[in-house]
């Protein structure tokens, strides 16, 4: 090539023909979605429905009786006094400072998507600790899954679903589901070998060694997925309420558009109070589920 | 082997290969390429070759080797934990590596019972559910099992201990639990792949004593790996000798320490305690000098050096020299059983000048047993190649 230009300049695609692959892809997802928007959409009007329930359910309830049915459960789950009484006064607080409603929001989007992420996620997670084949294809989308921008997916899910719950509820389990997977594969390739051989000769039958060894001894490490997870979902709300998903989020973005320092500060510590909730109520609920890990120390 | 009808296991030409593609490689191993050729060549590791065995029903069979012998990989194929690459495995005559996975399933649950090194406890389960774990996954119900599992706790010495966890307890303990678990399951055959090596050597003792003292009166029939000789020897009615994948020598206690079959084995032996592996019937002369007329006397004493009569049943009199008249001197003596450990007669040896008689189990005179044979035979073999 007489021409040397490559040397110094990248010899790119020239703009034509990228705004040709462009256009054709995204014209091909257009008439797709066009053509099956609505078919996917139907498919999820159970989940909608239930959480519109599951919102309407968490609203409509008078504040009280919400808080005292969250304070039995975290009773419940941790069996301390200290966690209850903490979750009592913050949930007063958040009530005081009149974001009662977007919490019961924020809460009901969580809780469904954390269960959907359980749901998916510990049977991936089962499904990949059995076949290093399926390992092998399946973390690499889990390292696409949590590092792509969480808004680049949100493009395809909006063109394809429109802007509202469901949308934000898959970008949500999108942004949240690989700690779960990942260390359910984890904790299921850690367990001791002679133990699940112990169980195999014995006579156990491959169900068997899956919920009554594989299961069980994982479960430290599945709840730090799940933990993880709640963790992460949280951190989406934010991001979700940007294509419709009310809650917290709303208020804290519409502090950023408008530069309302104060009403960010509330609402993002309001997030932060309901992510340490969750953190200490599932991570005690692990421990004391996990009484045998503690050795000798009552022995 | 010597008796047909009492073989319960039999291992004809078996083959462990691991790597991509061991079938390819059998031939290269069946056609007798060592180890290391395999490796060089194929990058195949060959685990087993050509093992052929048979145990007999209620004996303790002892695999003996040092670590990467393949004796844990061998022990692994009784029950299939792991597929040999080639080879039969017969139980009672049926070859179980034809059984569908459901029976083998079967097979595992009613047939044979397992004890590991590192335990293998269920830490989520509590004791008393780990030692019926067996049963449970049989689908019965705690109600059913549980008193059963008790008593097998409080057999090995555990009452008390139902409702703590594995890690509650000691090494010793855990194991303990381990062989309930095994016996809980009432079945045949105990397979115990280095049961006692991860114990203090005390605990090791007293875990060997109890295996030996159950066995006394369940006649299991036992396979237990390790790479202790002392073990081996104390526990084993018959010892396999495992080198490299390959049997180097089957056979009694004794023959391993007295006929090794190479030098492998030797090495082994050559540090043996042989007072607590060797028994008086394996050292004592075999003759049985019974002076019944005292004209024999003399002529006796000239053969073997001593003479015994019966004073009543069991006890002996010795004598070792007489007069020219065929009058002897004749000293009471302490007589020992054929089946005690030299460690045993030790004592009673050291406190007499004279020859012991040695009895059967019915107090028949069955042999004697002089202070030169013992001496020789408590030499270790790297005394007598120092002299």
């Amino acid at each position: 090539m007489a021409d040397a230009s490559w040397l110094t300049e990248f010899p790119d695609m020239s703009r034509r023909e990228l705004l040709a692959i462009r256009k054709s892809l995204d014209g091909a997802y257009r008439d797709f979605s066009r053509e099956y928007g609505d078919t996917i959409e139907t498919l999820f009007d159970p989940l909608l429905s239930f959480l519109v329930w599951f919102e309407n359910l968490l609203i409509q309830t008078p504040w009280w009786i919400i808080l005292v049915v969250i304070t039995a459960i975290v009773h419940l789950a941790t069996r301390s006094w200290k966690l209850s009484t903490g979750v009592v006064v913050s949930m007063l607080l958040i009530g005081y400072f009149g974001m009662w409603e977007d919490t019961m929001r924020t809460l009901s989007i969580i809780t469904v998507c954390t269960l959907m992420s359980i749901a998916l996620g510990i049977p991936i997670g089962i499904l990949m600790s059995r076949s290093d084949r399926a390992q092998s294809i399946v973390t690499p989308l889990l390292d696409v899954m949590q590092t792509m921008p969480a808004f680049v997916y949100l493009i395809p899910v909006v063109m394809l679903l429109g802007i509202g719950k469901i949308p934000g509820v898959i970008a949500v389990v999108i942004y949240a589901i690989p700690p779960v997977i990942r260390l359910t594969n984890l904790g299921i390739r850690l367990v001791s070998k002679e133990i699940l051989e112990a169980a195999t000769a014995y006579g156990a039958t491959p169900s068997q060694r899956l919920f009554g060894v594989q299961l069980p001894l994982a479960m430290p490490t599945i709840m730090a997925g799940i933990n993880q997870t709640i963790m992460m979902a949280l951190a989406m709300v934010v991001i979700a309420s940007m294509i419709g998903v009310k809650g917290l989020g709303q208020p804290v973005l519409k502090s950023i558009t408008n530069q309302y320092f104060t009403l960010g500060l509330m609402n993002g510590l309001a997030i932060v109070a309901l992510a340490i909730m969750f953190d200490r109520v599932s991570q005690s609920y692990a421990k004391r589920t996990q009484r045998h890990l503690e050795g000798q120390d009552h022995g | 082997m010597a008796n047909q009808e009492n073989t319960l296991i039999e291992i004809e030409g078996l083959y462990q290969i691991f790597g991509p593609q061991a079938d390819k490689v059998l031939p290269k191993v069946q056609a007798g390429a060592s180890k290391d050729e395999v490796l060089a060549e194929t990058g195949h590791t060959v685990g087993l070759q050509d093992i052929n065995l048979s145990i007999e029903k209620g004996e303790i069979f002892v695999i003996m080797g040092l670590s990467g012998s393949g004796k844990s990989t061998l022990i692994r194929h009784f029950n299939r934990l792991i597929d040999p690459t080639a080879g039969k495995i017969k139980v009672n005559g049926h070859d179980i590596m034809q059984l569908p996975m459901k029976e083998l399933t079967e097979f595992r649950r009613h047939k044979m019972s397992m004890v590991f090194q590192h335990f293998g406890l269920l830490p989520h389960r509590t004791v008393v559910e780990n030692v019926g774990y067996g049963l449970s996954i049989k689908g019965l119900k705690k109600a059913e099992w549980e008193d059963k599992a008790k008593s097998w706790l409080e057999t090995v010495g555990l009452a008390g201990y139902e409702e703590q966890y594995p890690s509650q307890l000691s090494g010793g303990q855990q194991q303990r639990v381990g062989l309930a678990r095994a016996l809980c399951t009432d079945a045949e055959i105990l397979l115990m792949d280095e049961a006692f090596s991860a114990l203090d050597p005390l605990i090791r003792y007293d875990m060997q004593s109890q295996l030996i003292e159950l066995q006394e009166n369940l006649h299991k029939t036992i396979i237990f790996i390790t790479h202790d000789l002392d073990e081996a020897l104390r526990l084993g009615d018959r010892i396999a000798v495992l080198k490299d994948g390959k049997l180097v020598q089957v056979g009694k206690p004794v023959d391993i320490i007295l006929n090794p079959a190479d030098d492998y084995v030797r090495a082994f032996a050559k540090d043996v305690n042989r007072a607590r592996a060797l028994f008086v019937k394996n050292v004592m002369t075999a003759e049985t000098p019974i002076c019944e007329a005292e004209a024999d006397l003399a002529t006796l004493i000239e053969q073997y050096g001593i003479a015994y009569r019966v004073v009543s049943e069991g006890e002996f009199e010795a004598c070792c020299e007489c007069t020219s008249a065929g009058q002897g001197h004749w000293y009471k003596v302490p007589s020992l059983k054929r089946g005690q450990l030299l460690q045993e007669i030790l004592p009673t040896m050291l406190g007499s000048k004279l020859a012991l008689p040695v009895i059967d189990k019915q107090q028949q005179l069955c042999g004697f047993l002089n202070h030169q044979e013992l001496a020789k035979m408590l030499q270790l073999p790297s005394q007598l190649e120092a002299a």
